[in-house]
This record gives C-alpha cells, sequence and structure tokens, in this order.
C-alpha cells in the first residue's frame, strides 16, 4: 500500500484545494500519470502518481482542503 | 537564461491554448529550455479553478451578467485550468504566457509568480510607472488599482498560461462585467496613467529584455 502524500509545493505555501481527482477508487493508474489537480489562490498543479497500482482510496475530496504532508489517498 | 520567444500578435483565445499546450510539449522533451509566448487577445472571459470551486454555483458569482449580454457583446466565456477566479482579456492587453521548466530553476509555485510580478513592475518602470506587489495578494498594481493579473497552471513542475498587463487598452469598462479575480477592485492601464497611448510591441519589447534577468 503506498500513500499518495501532499509534498512541499514552495515557501508559504502550506494548503492547497483538491480541485479534480483524474481517478477513481477501483482504477487502475500508473507511476507518473496525473493523480491529481490541486489549486492554491492563483495556480493549479497536478500531482503525479509516486507508484502503479490500485487506487484504493481517497482520503481528501474535490472542494476540500488538504495541508503539506496530508495523506490524499492510497494505490494498492 | 534560454528562452524560446513566440509573437503571436492579436489572436483567438483558443488558438494561443493550442499554441501553449504545442510549446509546453516542446519544452517538456527538452527542445526549448523555456519558451515565452505574447499576443493580444480578442474579447473573452476566462474562469479559473477558484471561480469553480468557490461554492461550486452552475453560475460563476464573479459574472455580473448574463452569457446572453455576453454573445451581445461578442464575448467569449472559456472555462480553463489555470489558478485564480474570473478575469477579462481582449484588444489592448499585453498577455504573456511563460511555459518555462521549473526543474531547471525552483520548483517553488510563489516564487514564479513573485519573479513574474517583478518582470511587470520591472518593465512598468522603463515608462516611469511606479507598480508595486502587494502583500498577500497577487498581481501588479499601481496605487490600489490593478495593472497586471496573474493565473497559472503546473503540470510535470512545467507552468502555463500566465499574465496579462492592461497597456492601451481604454476600454476597462468591460471589466465592470465582472468582480475580476473575484474582488472589488478598479484596473489601471498604461495608457491610463501616461495619457497616451504606448504600443504594445514597444511594451512586449521591454518585457522580454527584462524576463531574460529570471533569478536562477
Amino acid at each position: 500500500m503506498a500513500k499518495v502524500v501532499l509534498p512541499e509545493l514552495g515557501e508559504n505555501i502550506t494548503k492547497v484545494t483538491v480541485s479534480y481527482w483524474f481517478f477513481q477508487p477501483g482504477q487502475k493508474v500508473e507511476e507518473k500519470q496525473d493523480l491529481v489537480e490541486l489549486a492554491t489562490d492563483k495556480a493549479t498543479f497536478n500531482l503525479p502518481s509516486s507508484s502503479s497500482g490500485i487506487l484504493k482510496k481517497i482520503y481528501i475530496q474535490e472542494g476540500d482542503v488538504a495541508n503539506v504532508g496530508d495523506v490524499l489517498a492510497e494505490i494498492e | 537564461m534560454k528562452i524560446e520567444f513566440l509573437d503571436l500578435g492579436l489572436t483567438d483565445y483558443q488558438t494561443s491554448r493550442d499554441i501553449q499546450k504545442q510549446t509546453f510539449d516542446r519544452v517538456k522533451s527538452g527542445e526549448f529550455e523555456h519558451a515565452l509566448i505574447s499576443c493580444q487577445h480578442q474579447p473573452v472571459i476566462t474562469l479559473g479553478r477558484q471561480a469553480c470551486l468557490a461554492g461550486r454555483q452552475a453560475k460563476p458569482v464573479n459574472l455580473l451578467v448574463s452569457e446572453e449580454e455576453l454573445k451581445e457583446k461578442k464575448i467569449k466565456l472559456v472555462n480553463v485550468e489555470r489558478g485564480g477566479d474570473i478575469t477579462y482579456h481582449g484588444p489592448g492587453q499585453l498577455t504573456v504566457y511563460p511555459i518555462f521548466n521549473l526543474s531547471l530553476l525552483k520548483k517553488d509555485i510563489h516564487l514564479f509568480i513573485r519573479n513574474l510580478e517583478i518582470t511587470a513592475i520591472n518593465t512598468l518602470k522603463h515608462f516611469n510607472i511606479n507598480a508595486c506587489q502587494k502583500s498577500g495578494l497577487t498581481g501588479v498594481w499601481v496605487n490600489d488599482k490593478k495593472i497586471a493579473s496573474i493565473g497559472i497552471a503546473i503540470r510535470q513542475w512545467i507552468t502555463y498560461h500566465g499574465m496579462t498587463m492592461n497597456v492601451n487598452n481604454d476600454d476597462l469598462s468591460n471589466f465592470s462585467l465582472i468582480r475580476p479575480c473575484g474582488m472589488d477592485i478598479m484596473m489601471a492601464s498604461v495608457e491610463g496613467i501616461l495619457g497616451d497611448n504606448v504600443e504594445i510591441e514597444e511594451v512586449n519589447k521591454i518585457f522580454k529584455k527584462e524576463i531574460v534577468k529570471w533569478p536562477k
């Protein structure tokens, strides 16, 4: 089981809004594929998957806020 | 810093998006280290992600007129993947899209935005305009009026979308159709401040000279 963790995105960015999941639980995702779109007030950022596998669970839903270091999802 | 410059002139918004995507791929492949697309747009209102996230309402709250009114005025309405809220683009504005590979610079989203603001401020200095950043806000300001707006997207640490500066758009009235960036703010233009028309190409030329000074 691999945890998808919100990484550092630069100084002064401590939280982002999850704006779009490219995959839903149960779907297969490949390493480096765009997994989730994150939004700060003036930028959007696509977080690629760090591993290949099945997206098991999404912890932070679209429209909700995540802090740096939070687990966004799990891939098995 | 090696930047490939592409000058599109007056361009339909969708065409510029297609060219951004092609240029993004050329930066991603390593053909260009970085690129800068400069253009002016036909009238268009774009909705960034913040416009859609704010309440997830059917109609964006910061669009103050109906879509029918926009059609009558021949202003297109487009949803885009950049950050930020709602903005207007039209002739008389210099719009720049830096397609920068942040893997070759610093992987810092806010630093990229702050450097873009500084490039605009230094460009405006050439025209004897003292512009500034505002703490806690994005964009470039002259006193309390906004002269340049920013909204970007980053994929695989390569940037796209960018910044629009009001140069000789005497038609700032189109901003009254929206709450720009979701805020109650007034807009300024180079022409409005100087009381004289300035060629967009002249501003673009200075901007390009300034952006190559981008800190590594």
